[in-house]
């Protein structure tokens, strides 16, 4: 099958997203390198857990008197949400439903904006409530760059998605874009189970001291 | 589009090797980048030896004695040996498996420049500022007191390269998966392929704890956190962990390919198969798992108590037995074979015993009671130079002469290889073997001067002198690259007579498609297996058809540019009274966020070579 054929629901493939061995690379190149991003995000874990609480002075915050579950589980809802979503807009895809995978990413987008904006509320909320800083101890460098570092991927993410939406808005899937797609779902996907980790051992732990 | 040698003017040749995607000319580039990084980092350890000549010398200021040795390691091994690893790797496995090319030909091209404009970042700061001077390993509790930029050249510029070799490694591992020829499997693979494949895990996994490790030190120095400011509640020894979590796999990922090398040169020139080739395989698996679970015997001293430096000593003489598996094959190799001592062959039988004395060493360091006594003396210099030098150059120098018609057509000059040999190798066993004696007679390491009277002026005249001598051997080689350009004596397929793997099939240099029609491979020295069958090449495994090519691209340069001004705007936007830096910083990432988009908004399809031009070819390709 060629790259630019005009595919139809018949002569669609069962794996649109590795069919070319461009697309078989492509595939394969990003699980490799999901697998660096996950020593790298552990990487960060590992800083965050040994400067956890790490502050200069007694009065500051630490974690127990930070974190709040109930804006952190709605961010967590909303993002394991975004995830489902992706994982339509996949199976429309799969189908050859072109017009209902894009819905679905757009709807994707729109709870991974509402994420990111609850994200930049909860840090504006800790810099002016408690006066937790990046530079106001090792405990805040720690957190944010962690958090931070999940927000910066998840806007990438954002980016990377809405760019897919529109520039494919008029052709429609061919064999060229459908791996494309699929690989910008993947990443979504991790930027979840990274944020799954973050939810656990950040706010949960942070809760428990 | 061809490569068919045609008069071209200059301008066009350098238009085509910035925007090139080919593997062969992207090794081209890697080898004259790591080139002349190689000279620098070799001038700078001339500087350093200069001033250890004599007690009491002022050659140089103690100051920038700590620049030239930090420079100098850093130099060496992230812009010397490593793009040089690659360079080899680029030129030749993808050419041993039967690919046409690359899994991602845009990506590799885009390692390239990220490595090139972070090595540059990182010289430029021997006329912008100064020079880094904490150390290759730039320990936190030192480099974030140092004021100036040095250190931040140091984080920003290895953040730009190292993020090029990840991609670089990725690159090579799909490439290794998905695109050998039909027949190829990985019990076929040739042992640099193996190496390669290897070590292109090991990039994947231990880069980014150094990007992590950057990263901190960047945010510390230039935007106020406090990751390592014992002060703030920071922890110093965050950083120790995180570089030695890369450094240490960071050293096998130098030394698995030259022992690739070394292996094709050692079946080569004793015309044997290589012996034990599966316990080859395996050893080289081990090494690359055992070289993760190592770290911390780097930090017997740190403190992290009597159990932890047990584990990881023991973990790390485990290595010693793989890796005498892989000396006693090479070894068995040459047993009976019917050896031929050329250039490439020389410096592998002088490896062995090199190698081997840096490898005793090893394990002598590698039992944390004994390492207190040699932490931090000669004797530590003299073990990994012995590792890397008697190990990774040779191997370097060994490759370039093998590989030197398969990348350009024509051969290095035998005699004058000779003479670079027995130059750089007496110098190397001069220069470092009485170290390891100042070592244990009490010379600290990393310190600019001694005092007379203390017993080290003798040895260290005569490691001088050894210093030297490797010098004019790489003269000698520099002399013979131009007598050999200038005379560019063209050569055939299989210059050495003896080549068993697939890339030896191919003309020198190959066409720009490699293979005309992928080979069918039929074991292991594929090319031996149809040379001993009186064939004069391989057999095709496809009928010939048209055949796709990746499109040349400028944007690779572009992205990288990018990252390297948005790196001067980090650096100097802390500076008193600067109102550019921020604005330069967000402009350098948009510039490459904004060359990213245009890659994925741009439809590349590559183009075909129609199968009509190809029948023309007929003295190029594989032979049917």
């Amino acid at each position: 099958m060629h790259v630019e054929e005009k595919m139809t629901v018949e002569t669609w493939p069962a794996a649109p997203e590795k069919q070319t061995l461009e697309a078989k690379n492509k595939f394969l190149g990003f699980w490799l390198f999901l697998g660096g991003e996950t020593v790298l995000f552990a990487s960060l874990f590992a800083t965050y857990l040994a400067l956890k609480d790490s502050v200069p002075r007694s009065d500051m915050p630490l974690a127990k008197d930070l974190f709040e579950i109930p804006l952190v589980f709605a961010m967590t809802m909303i993002l394991l949400t975004s995830s489902l979503t992706s994982v339509y807009a996949m199976y429309h895809m799969k189908n050859f439903s072109f017009k209902k995978m894009q819905v679905w990413l757009g709807i994707t987008v729109v709870l991974g904006l509402a994420f990111l904006g609850l994200e930049i509320y909860e840090f504006n909320h800790y810099v002016h409530e408690f006066g937790h800083t990046f530079t106001s101890s090792a405990f805040g460098s720690a957190f944010y760059t962690l958090v931070g570092f999940h927000g910066a991927h998840v806007a990438f993410g954002l980016l990377w998605i809405t760019t897919l939406i529109i520039r494919n808005s008029k052709r429609g899937l061919n064999l060229y874009n459908a791996p494309k797609y699929y690989v910008a779902s993947l990443y979504w996907h991790f930027i979840d189970v990274v944020w799954v980790f973050i939810f656990t051992v950040v706010y949960l732990m942070g809760m428990v001291g | 589009m061809s490569t068919n040698a045609q008069k071209r003017g200059f301008g066009a040749t350098l238009w085509d090797y910035l925007t090139t995607v080919d593997h062969k000319k992207i090794a081209h580039l890697y080898l004259i980048a790591g080139g002349l990084f190689f000279l620098i980092g070799g001038l700078e350890a001339l500087f350093i030896r200069i001033q250890l000549l004599k007690p009491n010398n002022d050659f140089v200021s103690a100051g920038l004695f700590n620049e030239l040795l930090t420079m100098h390691g850093t130099t060496m091994i992230f812009l010397a040996a490593m793009p040089l690893v690659f360079a080899f790797m680029n030129a030749v496995m993808p050419l041993q498996i039967g690919a046409r090319d690359v899994a991602f030909p845009f990506l590799n091209s885009l390692g390239f420049w990220l490595f090139l404009f972070g090595g540059l970042f990182l010289n430029l700061s021997w006329f912008l500022d100064a020079a880094p001077n904490a150390g290759w390993t730039s320990y936190a509790s030192l480099s974030i007191a140092q004021t100036g930029h040095g250190i931040d050249f140091y984080a920003l510029g290895l953040q730009i390269a190292g993020l090029g070799t990840l991609i670089g490694g990725i690159n090579f591992l799909v490439t290794i998966i998905n695109m050998r020829a039909p027949g190829m499997t990985y019990m076929r693979m040739p042992m640099f392929t193996w190496t390669t494949f290897v070590v292109s895990a090991l990039i994947l996994f231990a880069f980014p704890p150094l990007t992590v490790g950057l990263f901190l030190m960047t945010f510390d120095r230039m935007f106020g956190a406090n990751f390592f400011d014992a002060a703030m509640g920071g922890n110093t020894i965050i950083w120790e962990h995180f570089f030695w979590i890369f450094g240490h796999p960071e050293v096998y990922i130098l030394i698995l390919p030259a022992f690739g090398i070394f292996s094709e040169i050692f079946a080569i020139f004793s015309r044997k198969r290589l012996f034990g080739y599966s316990s080859m395989v395996f050893a080289t698996v081990l090494i690359g798992f055992l070289g993760f679970m190592v770290w911390a015997h780097h930090m017997f001293t740190t403190g992290l108590g009597p159990i932890a430096n047990s584990i990881f000593a023991v973990a790390t003489m485990a290595i010693a037995v793989p890796t005498g598996i892989k000396i006693f094959n090479w070894l068995f190799t040459m047993w009976g074979g019917s050896i031929r001592f050329t250039t490439p062959m020389l410096w592998a039988v002088a490896f062995i015993p090199s190698f081997l004395m840096g490898g005793v060493t090893g394990v002598m360091l590698g039992s944390a009671a004994q390492d207190y006594q040699y932490h931090d003396t000669y004797f530590v210099v003299a073990h990994f130079h012995y590792v890397i030098v008697g190990g990774v150059v040779f191997a370097l120098f060994a490759g370039a002469h093998l590989y030197w018609p398969k990348m350009f057509g024509t051969m290095l000059n035998e005699v004058l290889g000779k003479i670079t040999f027995v130059l750089f190798f007496v110098g190397f066993h001069m220069t470092f073997f009485i170290q390891h004696f100042l070592g244990l007679w009490g010379m600290p390491r990393r310190v600019f001067t001694y005092l007379p009277g203390q017993g080290f002026e003798t040895s260290n005249v005569v490691s001088s002198i050894g210093a030297f001598l490797m010098a004019a051997g790489v003269i000698v080689l520099l002399i013979n690259v131009i007598i050999t350009s200038v005379k560019n004596e063209k050569v055939g397929n299989d210059p050495w007579g003896d080549g068993r793997t697939l890339e030896w099939a191919l003309s020198s240099p190959p066409p720009y498609y490699n293979f005309k029609q992928l080979p069918l491979v039929r074991g292991l020295d594929a090319y031996w297996i149809e040379k001993m069958e009186g064939k004069k090449g391989m057999t095709p495994a496809e009928p010939l058809g048209d055949i796709h090519m990746p499109n040349n691209s400028f944007i690779p340069f572009l992205i990288s540019l990018g990252l390297f001004i948005a790196a001067f705007g980090a650096m100097y936007h802390g500076d008193e009274g600067n109102t550019w830096g921020i604005p330069v910083l967000i402009f350098g990432l948009l510039f490459t966020i904004g060359s990213m988009f245009v890659r994925s908004i741009k439809d590349d399809h590559g183009y075909h070579i129609p199968k009509e031009e190809l029948i023309d070819d007929n003295d190029k390709g594989v032979k049917a």
